[in-house]
């Protein structure tokens, strides 16, 4: 992805930084806009986005998130460092959370983080090593017959 | 060109480019072009903040002149139910509607209860719902024009229901053109409006059409009618306040616009930024379980609309006595529940079209191109000084990169001196440009007053 016709943006997120949770996704999504992307992609990929941020946010002690995009697709990695997941297919289940009682009196921690990325994203890799992080691949595909 | 109308205008000969209105402007839609502010029409959503802002009064809002009733054989004036809160606390609506008519309007017809009936039609259309979730509130036009053009995803999430204002003035033409044997284009029906925002819907009407005539703003007519408001007998109009609903009144303030309705979870937010990180929570899909949000552009609702001349916080407590007065005399002139149901089964609230999304032109139309335009904005705003001194007549650094980008500044613009790798990246860019049909300029601006700068 290296060509002219290449984007590659990597942001940083810090754990338990509520007060700025969101702010990476809402930059990601304003980028797809600057590119005329497909408002239901665009949506796709920012709620993909968001949901793994906040998994940062809430989990993670730090994370990285890179958007990298060609006419083709849009694809978001995150690479998190933190306390991994014990069993991923647990995970994946819809209402399944280790939140704690504080995360869940925010209104998160419902358990539906994971599943609404897979939702939200054509391909959806996760993998992770129990005590030391999470890596996150989301990808869009753009369907150039769903340009604007 | 000029797409779609709005309703402010820049007067060049008061403004002297001092920049209040580029800073306030929460959708960055004005620009400073030869010292002379301008609007980006795309990008504005004719909230008015800007009108507020200016030292010099050099943004006027596009109402119509007081005094132009001369036109129509029967005149009939609306006023917001903001108007109720611009005056002292012992003058009350029944007083203020005869003062509109000493001012020479025919009638003047208290828009309140067609407010308070369209409350139990949206009470009515969300215990039907089974849409997008949450429905935001239609009645600001500048939430409506935010939504169109910042938010298209959640168009279908407004509310549609038609606004009291058209509903009123379209029975007050068929009743009045039938009770005076006159035609009913020779009515004229004038808006007493808070903001130039409603002006809109008057003049370009997003979606259905309009019956009115006309805009007056508040501030207009404020001093006129105050003078006649010491006159005003009170044996004649002794019988108005009987049309003065509870319900409707509401709608001039945030938060009170639901006050009697059964309605399980509403949220109420006012002021744009605010606005804008709710939006954002719920096109993340966070507020699904909100019924409704009742959004207003301005802080206290409509009581805070930028031509409207009382403090806002202090209109506010007057909307609030008021109808406290109102439910202490048990003055109820809304229509029956019964009556509503019916009305609203036969479709008399429902809005004929679905809103329209208009977002904002990309870089470019080309994905590759406008890929590469926007790489081209980044490494430009790095090389910027990142203060956002506003000199180059953009808003910020990011906004200056992006209209380097678009061919809409120069990057000589900036009064810094910046790196000549700035110079090698505009030439990058020319070849962009080149590379591609050389009309192809990515987003076309079309502005209301002066000329941009090539």
């Amino acid at each position: 992805m290296a060509s002219a016709h290449a984007l590659s943006r990597t942001f940083t997120i810090k754990g338990r930084d509520f007060a700025r949770a969101g702010s990476v996704s809402l930059e990601i999504k304003e980028i797809l806009r600057d590119l005329g992307i497909d408002l239901v992609i665009a949506r796709r990929t920012a709620i993909a986005a968001y949901e793994a941020e906040m998994n940062v946010v809430m989990y993670a002690e730090t994370g990285q998130m890179e958007l990298s995009l060609d006419p083709e697709l849009i694809q978001i990695t995150v690479v998190d460092v933190g306390p991994g997941i014990e069993d991923i297919e647990l995970a994946m289940q819809e209402g399944y959370s280790t939140a704690t009682d504080e995360i869940r009196e925010m209104g998160f921690g419902a358990g539906m983080g994971l599943p609404n990325i897979k939702k939200n994203a054509d391909l959806f890799e996760l993998t992770s090593t129990f005590g030391e992080g999470t890596s996150y691949r989301i990808i869009t595909y753009i369907d150039s017959t769903g340009q604007p | 060109m000029s797409q779609f109308f709005h309703s402010i205008r820049i007067d060049t000969d008061k403004c002297d480019g001092r920049m209040s209105c580029m800073r306030v402007c929460p959708t960055q839609a004005i620009r400073i072009r030869n010292g002379k502010a301008v609007i980006v029409e795309a990008k504005s959503i004719d909230c008015g903040e800007c009108i507020k802002a200016c030292p010099n009064g050099a943004i006027v809002p596009l109402t119509d002149p007081f005094g132009d009733l001369g036109r129509f054989k029967h005149t009939v004036a609306i006023p917001s139910p903001a108007l109720y809160a611009q005056f002292g606390a012992s003058i009350l609506p029944d007083r203020i509607l005869a003062g509109l008519k000493m001012l020479g309007f025919d009638d003047a017809v208290d828009l309140a209860i067609i407010c308070g009936d369209t409350s139990l039609a949206i009470e009515q259309f969300l215990e039907e719902y089974n849409g997008p979730k949450p429905v935001i509130f239609n009645a600001c036009p500048s939430v409506v024009k935010l939504i169109q053009v910042k938010y298209p995803q959640l168009v279908d999430n407004i509310l549609p229901i038609k606004l009291p204002k058209r509903l009123a003035a379209r029975e007050i033409r068929e009743r009045k053109s039938e009770e005076l044997g006159i035609e009913p284009q020779e009515i004229g029906i004038f808006y007493i409006t808070p903001c130039p925002a409603k002006m809109i819907a008057i003049k370009q009407p997003t979606v259905g059409g309009c019956y009115l005539d006309g805009a007056i703003s508040i501030s207009d007519i404020y001093g006129p009618l105050l003078s006649v408001l010491e006159s005003v007998d009170q044996s004649s109009y002794r019988e108005s306040l009987e049309s003065v609903c509870i319900l409707g009144i509401g709608w001039a303030v945030a938060g009170e616009m639901h006050r009697t309705l059964k309605l399980n979870n509403v949220l109420d937010v006012f002021g744009i930024s605010e606005i804008v990180k709710t939006f954002d929570d719920i096109e993340r899909g966070k507020l699904h379980d909100v019924d409704l949000v009742v959004a207003y552009s301005c802080q206290q609702g409509c009581v805070g609309g930028s031509l409207t001349v009382e403090n806002r916080y202090i209109a506010y407590n007057k909307i609030l006595r008021l109808l406290e007065t109102l439910e202490k005399e048990n003055i109820e002139a809304c229509r029956t529940k019964r009556e509503i149901r019916e009305r609203y089964r036969n479709k008399c609230f429902h809005l004929e079209q679905r809103y329209e999304p208009r977002p904002l032109q990309p870089l470019d139309e080309d994905l590759g191109k406008a890929i590469m335009k926007r790489k081209l904005k980044e490494e430009i705003y790095d090389l910027l000084p990142k203060i956002d001194c506003g000199i180059c007549g953009a808003p910020t650094c990011m906004t200056f990169a992006e209209d380097v980008v678009t061919g809409e500044a120069q990057p000589s613009d900036c009064i810094f001196n910046v790196p000549s790798k700035l110079v090698e990246l505009t030439r990058e860019l020319a070849t962009v440009l080149e590379g591609v049909g050389s009309s192809d300029r990515g987003r076309e601006w079309t502005v209301s007053q002066g000329k941009l700068k090539k």
